[in-house]
């Protein structure tokens, strides 16, 4: 919100009379940012009733035709009829108003922000570097802690995944600053790269690991060499439109790929040849440890699969920022023509962007495929690659820890809500929104600089480039 | 030949509700650079509002006539306008000035709620409407194969035309439309001398909106059914076309839309239906690679 002055229902407060003839009339600063120019005082309570009146009509005209009026095929499958709501839309409008109201009078009447002291910086640097290793150890020991549920360690596994995802993909976007609206393409790739070769050549999961992410990493060459030269917003396009190629000839392959009945009866990982078969029997794993059969047992050993597959993406691209690749990534993404300019070969360096984040995308899309057992090209659609995108950005470009916060609360709080079944997706929605208005530059807000001079230290958001 | 010129017609009706909604986001684009994730939502908003429109119209035992579908039109219009003004205000112009993932995530954000939104005001299930608009004109008719115009594609043709002819005359001869071009140029230059850029880029998605319900409704009279998730294939192909003729541009969006209508078109006829979006996009990435910046898009000059 860009302070006190932000309105809903009010989109010209000040009440600058304006003309739309281009001659600046006398004392109309109206497109200067609001913020420098502070509004004139008026009576706090009767101006934030008036603004919320006037969200609360917005809001009615918004509501009416489509909550009011709630259209369903009629009795004997004859045509539409409408089914007036208007209780709904009463409480829709009251609700928009009070949020307007309580929005106004916080900005209003909210004790001035204290400036951050340097004491306070600290202490939140310090708190910083703590929330790493805590994590880590919970996602470490989170098997063995008392409580931990059948559907905690499959959530634990969920989120897991979109934790590699989203630490993949910020190799392209947060790293090397290419916008990609089609990662999921690559996911999708490994899942199928796997669920072929197993099903088709009877390869086991750990040889076909590497080869998931080699096609997949393939691919990326394959799909980034045509995009190269491409700017921002074609390139988000471009990629959006590979990642839609490729669902659309996975659903229609279906010699190949099953279509739209996807790939079933995909086999299970097993653990240095042992298998986590559920009557245990010779050759078994708990008939190998002398354990009780139990499915447990391989829940433990998925999460504990994807967590390490998840910290090696985070330790490669922890160990690739500080080789030549990794800071020509970043460069690149700070300003392309000085690359250039210096030698650095763009070409080689958006390629191997793209291969390797795709190569993760690949590792976890076949993690995917053996721990569903069964893949289709619906869990591949757009929204994946949005989501995925989402987590990065929500968590902050180029922050490890963001990404990792961001698909917890994102991919955690989605599963928290299940009870609300269809407005789920629409709170998913709303909070995105939210989130993106309240911190732009992601929820962790500060930077690890690969290279410094002196000290290292933490620096804020808005200093690092978004590529373009 | 009398087929393909079926499919002349056929595709021309198809690329105009392309154009239509290619304009909103090529408008949005020129004047604040982010993709509009949120506008193929705000197409099928506009189908649905039409859609409820047409239902009172029928129940309150009108019959539906040339001044039924005016009047649907403007309704239809009015209220998605206001979810278009809507939409920016909540989700956009807080991120004003912000870095350049901020708004497109928070569009996508806004796209998946607006999707919900409707599937959850008005139910999962499609919604058929009974054809309104029928009738065909023969025009030709050779080796057994009649070339004809339906009175809905011609009804599709006049109304994008009358549109974008009203459109036109905003953009290039009206003060608003001299406003939203120096936005575009520059937006802080066009500030200081006085624009309400912040007036006039919600403009810009209010007539964005206005310009996808007619979109909406068109499909609506066209294809009969709707339901919640029209928006999404649309509104990418829609930002295909605008990107083909040149993002920014907007007689490129129009023509963006054609291309891909017709593609589309001949290419589900000579070839095979299941593989026309592969085909969409394909010549999306060729046309891309070999002129980076569209058909009709200006090339940015990058200043060091």
């Amino acid at each position: 919100m860009s302070g006190a002055n932000s309105s809903l229902g009010v989109p010209h407060e000040g009440g600058v009379p304006h003309n739309d003839d281009g001659v600046p009339d006398p004392g109309e600063l109206s497109g200067i940012p609001r913020s420098s120019a502070p509004p004139a005082p008026r009576p706090p309570m009767a101006h934030s009733l008036r603004d919320a009146g006037m969200a609360a009509l917005v809001a009615l005209g918004l509501f009416v035709p489509l909550v009011g009026l709630r259209t369903d095929v009629g009795p004997g499958g004859g045509g539409l009829i409408i089914r007036t709501r208007w209780a709904d839309v009463a409480i829709l409008v009251g609700l928009v108003f009070a949020g307007r109201l309580l929005l106004n009078l916080w900005t209003t009447f909210r004790p001035a922000p204290k400036p951050r002291t340097a004491q306070r910086s600290a202490m939140i640097a310090r708190v910083g570097t703590w929330v790493a290793p805590v994590l880590l150890a919970y996602a470490v020991l989170l098997p063995m802690l008392p409580g931990t549920t059948r559907y905690g360690l499959d959530l634990g596994i969920l989120v897991l995944t979109y934790v590699m995802l989203g630490w993949g993909l910020n190799i392209v976007v947060g790293l090397a600053g290419l916008l990609d609206l089609g990662y999921v393409a690559f996911y999708a790739v490994g899942a199928y790269s796997y669920a072929l070769l197993s099903t088709t050549f009877g390869l086991s999961f750990w040889v076909c690991l590497p080869l998931a992410g080699l096609l997949a990493a393939f691919w990326g060459v394959l799909l980034g060499f045509p995009v190269l030269r491409l700017r921002g917003d074609y390139l988000a396009i471009v990629t959006l439109a590979f990642g839609e190629i490729i669902r659309v000839v996975l659903l229609n392959w279906v010699s190949l790929t099953g279509g739209p009945n996807g790939i079933s009866g995909i086999p299970r990982p097993s653990f240095f040849g042992l298998s986590f078969s559920a009557g245990g029997g010779p050759g078994s794993f708990s008939d190998f440890f002398g354990l009780e059969p139990s499915p447990t047992h391989r829940v433990v050993f998925l999460y504990y699969v994807i967590l390490a597959l998840a910290l090696l993406t985070n330790w490669v691209t922890i160990r690739l920022r500080r080789q030549p690749l990794g800071r020509a990534w970043e460069a690149l993404r700070e300003d392309e023509i000085a690359c250039r300019a210096l030698g650095i070969n763009v070409t080689n360096t958006k390629l191997t962007a793209f291969a390797i984040g795709a190569m993760f995308g690949g590792f976890a899309g076949a993690f995917f495929a053996t721990r569903q057992a069964f893949i289709s090209p619906e869990s591949f659609t757009f929204i994946e690659s949005a989501i995925i995108l989402a987590i990065v950005v929500l968590g902050g470009l180029g922050s490890q820890l963001g990404v990792a916060i961001a698909a917890l609360v994102m991919i955690g709080g989605f599963e928290a809500f299940r009870d609300l079944e269809e407005w789920r997706m629409l709170v998913f929605g709303g909070a995105m929104v939210v989130i993106m208005v309240w911190r732009p530059r992601g929820l962790v807000s500060s930077r690890t600089p690969s290279v410094s001079l002196g000290k290292r230290r933490a620096i804020a958001a808005e200093l690092v480039g978004q590529g373009r | 030949m009398a087929y393909a010129l079926q499919q002349l017609i056929n595709g021309v009706a198809l690329g105009m509700i392309y154009g239509l909604i290619a304009v909103g986001y090529t408008m949005v684009y020129g004047i604040i650079g982010m993709i509009n994730f949120a506008h193929g939502d705000i197409f099928m908003v506009g189908a649905f509002i039409s859609l409820i429109s047409f239902v009172l119209i029928a129940a309150g035992g009108w019959t539906a006539g040339p001044g039924a579908i005016l009047l649907v039109l403007l309704v239809s219009m009015a209220v998605t306008a206001l979810y278009g003004w809507s939409v920016e205000r909540v989700a956009y112009r807080p991120l004003r000035g912000s870095f350049r993932l901020a708004p497109l995530i928070s569009a996508i954000g806004m796209s998946i709620v607006l999707q919900n939104y409707v599937q959850v005001a008005q139910g999962a299930r499609v919604k058929p409407i009974e054809a309104i608009v029928t009738g065909n004109l023969e025009l030709w008719h050779g080796n057994g194969f009649a070339v004809s115009v339906s009175s809905m594609q011609a009804l599709i043709v006049v109304v994008t035309l009358g549109v974008l002819a009203v459109f036109t005359w905003l953009v290039t001869r009206t003060p608003l439309g001299r406003a939203m071009r120096a936005c575009e140029q520059d937006r802080k230059m066009a500030g200081l001398l006085g624009i309400d850029t912040d007036r006039t880029i919600s403009i810009t998605f209010v007539i964005g909106a206005a310009l996808a319900s007619v979109a909406g409704t068109m499909y609506l009279l066209r294809y009969g059914v709707i339901d919640f998730y029209i928006g999404f294939l649309a509104g990418v192909k829609a930002f295909t076309a605008a990107v083909l003729g040149g993002i920014g541009s907007l007689p490129g969006a129009v023509l963006g839309g054609l291309l891909i209508g017709l593609i589309e078109t001949f290419w589900s006829a000579y070839f095979s239906v299941q593989y026309k979006d592969v085909a969409t996009f394909a010549i999306l990435v060729i046309t891309l690679i070999f002129m980076p910046t569209g058909l009709l898009g200006r090339a940015e000059v990058e200043k060091v």
